[in-house]
């Protein structure tokens, strides 16, 4: 049940992806990355980080691709044009070297790997909201203030970049 | 292999109970507001109109589906699906009552409980602001894409209010899951007063049921879709099922809503005075309903009512006698009462969303922006630091 | 043990799409199909961090995690600022033609 449910969504996500690099027009590309990461919060709850596919669907999905998504139909982006600057033989080669140089990763991380167990949904309990508030507030407070900090400069930064010379 | 049929169950009759509901929410708040307006709403189809919603159900799906050929078709047709499923999914977390045993099975009122039951609905109420907005931008046309990026930067920006509004009864229980939630609920101050987090937290309440209205798109904050400002707004170029669809979506979302400001802040099924005393307050209301009707039957103004008045009390008669009748079983008294205070909360919310919308007039589109960043959002901010600091000086 | 996934395969797959993520940003033109692709990268990243937090039994793989959400919502925000900018200054979204400071 597990391996079948890894195996439904890893495709789905990998789908995706090939998809977010192979669409013309940005909003299709930019749909394909919002199923890539429901798919990766459904993965995340297989590992048993109930906490984090909350806060992926929520953070990820659901406000920086809608900040995508409006900035896409804002500018109006429409399909690209073909390129005649890239010559169809790199692209066919590229595409070849990806496979092989994924596939000799996938070998070296499938041989490297010690024999632990396997990943069994429900065998790790520690990654409910209770357990990353404790952590997050106690251990890593400092990082946690830097990090609010770092937004308010980003929130400060895009308003200025972004309004209207008066 | 019980567990899954158990499950399917449920399911049959949630999905069942809650299409029919949101089919007659429609009817209920068509003659609301016609009341509120001095006229009398839908009446000829079926006694007093009760037959509208299935004459509009017959409509919607007969009518000829039309898609403009400039539309981009992938999107044009996935956008109300998507609106409609997403809206419908988060009724999966919501509990309407304890646990009961029917035989030989024990299990909740509920579709199922996850330990991050509200970090479910934020999330759904998240992805759904991507059916509207794409339903916007695909119908290739200017009101729609102004109404759908509006609608959907509205649906964001009120999104952080109600999320601080949650926290604050988060903050006080402890817990992410709906079930203990309710179970932190239980229980009477100074033996009559409900232990509800609505006490405590009067502002959360209300910040949650103002950025409610701002989430499902309802008056006064339905600038996007007003008719009158720009031509039905995203859904323009929508017929039939499409527009059903989006209708649906609505409609759910608002259900969703009353039930989470229900659970979260008015203590779900658990009733507002002490046991043995709560159980005769829906026999007597619906006694007296059904006495009322009957009374008012005796010499009615209408010549239709002479008919239907009668029948309605008696329908009410009957099931007061169905509620006394569940004092004596305990299974069915679990059942009946929890449903009944659940419905009764939920309802009340509901007809205050109607009343709100036959009275308030729109908010332009500025203002509702500002009043979510400049009002609602330090006004919530503050009410979770407060929450916080009481919490925190009480418990050392 | 019924039916376990090895864990290697979480790797491959975080591997596979940070592979993708790169081949979208080396080989796109649209400026906001280049910046998907820093976030597909970022994505398989945080799944990376969620494995080994399943296989060293702690949580500090998802804070770690959680961090890397929130700079990236950051880096969106001021992103596509910067992006909206070049549109108004450029008119165009094709990282080809903005090409004035090349030799």
């Amino acid at each position: 049940m597990t391996a079948l449910i890894f195996f439904i969504f890893a495709g789905i996500a990998v789908f995706c992806a090939i998809n977010l690099v192979a669409q013309t027009h940005p909003i299709a590309s930019a749909l394909s990355l919002i199923g890539v990461m429901g798919s990766l919060a459904i993965l995340y709850l297989q590992l048993g980080g109930e906490f984090i596919a909350a806060a992926q669907v929520i953070v990820y999905a659901g406000a920086i691709m809608v900040l995508f998504v409006f900035v896409i139909m804002l500018l109006n982006a429409g399909a690209e044009g073909t390129s005649l600057q890239v010559s169809q033989f790199a692209k066919y080669l590229g595409i070849v070297l990806l496979a092989a140089f994924l596939g000799l990763i996938s070998f070296i991380i499938q041989s490297m790997l010690p024999r632990t167990e396997g990943v069994v949904f429900g065998a790790f309990q520690g990654g409910t909201a209770l357990d990353v508030g404790r952590k997050l507030f106690t251990v890593y407070l400092l990082p946690f203030e830097v990090t609010s900090v770092l937004i308010l400069i980003a929130i400060v930064g895009a308003i200025v970049l972004a309004r209207k010379e008066i | 292999m019980d567990f899954i049929i158990l499950s399917l169950i449920k399911a049959a009759v949630v999905a069942f109970v809650l299409l029919t509901a949101l089919a007659y929410l429609q009817w209920i708040e068509r003659k609301v507001i016609a009341h509120i307006q001095l006229r009398v709403g839908p009446y000829r189809v079926g006694p007093h109109g009760l037959l509208q919603p299935l004459a509009d159900v017959v409509k919607l799906i007969t009518k000829e589906g039309v898609i403009p050929s400039h539309v981009n078709k992938l999107f044009y047709l996935m956008a109300p699906w998507m609106a409609v499923v997403l809206a419908l999914i988060s009724i999966a977390v919501i509990p309407f009552g304890p646990q009961i045993t029917v035989g030989p099975v024990t299990t909740w009122m509920q579709l199922t409980d996850l330990r991050i039951g509200i970090l479910f609905v934020l999330a759904v109420s998240s992805i759904g602001v991507y059916g509207v907005a794409l339903g916007g931008w695909a119908s290739n046309n200017k009101y729609s894409l102004l109404g759908g990026l509006r609608s959907s930067a509205q649906m964001i920006s009120y999104e952080l209010p109600l999320g601080l509004a949650v926290a604050s009864p988060l903050l006080l229980a402890n817990t992410l899951s709906f079930r203990e939630m309710v179970a932190y609920q239980d229980g009477f101050w100074l033996g009559f007063i409900p232990r509800w987090n609505v006490f405590p937290e009067i502002l959360g309440f209300i910040v949650f049921l103002i950025a409610g209205f701002a989430e499902t798109n309802r008056v006064p904050f339905d600038l996007p879709e007003a008719e009158n400002e720009l031509v039905a707004g995203f859904h323009t170029e929508y017929s039939s099922m499409k527009f059903a669809a989006f209708f649906m979506a609505e409609y759910a979302n608002m259900v969703t809503v009353t039930a989470v400001a229900t659970l979260l802040f008015l203590g779900g099924w658990l009733p507002p005075f002490p046991e043995p005393y709560s159980d005769f307050i829906p026999i007597a209301v619906f006694a007296l309903g059904g006495l009322i009707a009957i009374y008012h039957g005796l010499n009615p103004a209408r010549r239709m009512d002479k008919f239907t008045l009668p029948v309605t009390g008696l329908v009410f008669l009957g099931i007061a006698g169905l509620f006394g009748l569940s004092l004596l079983v305990p299974v069915l008294k679990t059942i009946l009462m929890a449903l009944f205070w659940f419905c009764a909360k939920v309802g009340i919310l509901l007809f205050v969303f109607i009343w709100v919308r036959g009275t308030s007039p729109r908010f332009r589109y500025d203002q509702l922006m500002r009043f979510a960043w400049v009002g609602l959002f330090p006004i919530s901010m503050l009410n979770l630091l407060a929450t916080g600091l009481v919490v925190a000086l009480s418990s050392k | 043990m019924q039916n376990a996934v090895p864990l290697s395969w979480y790797l491959i797959l975080s591997a596979i799409l940070f592979g993708l993520g790169v081949a979208g940003f080396i080989y796109r033109r649209n400026i906001i199909t280049v910046f998907m692709s820093i976030e597909l990268m970022l994505n398989a990243v945080n799944l990376s961090f969620i494995a080994f937090s399943y296989a060293l039994k702690r949580v500090d793989g998802h804070i770690f995690s959680f961090f890397v959400m929130v700079v990236a919502a950051a880096e969106a925000a001021v992103g596509l600022a910067i992006i909206l900018t070049v549109f108004k200054n450029r008119e165009t979204l094709m990282i080809d033609d903005v090409s004035s400071m090349k030799y």
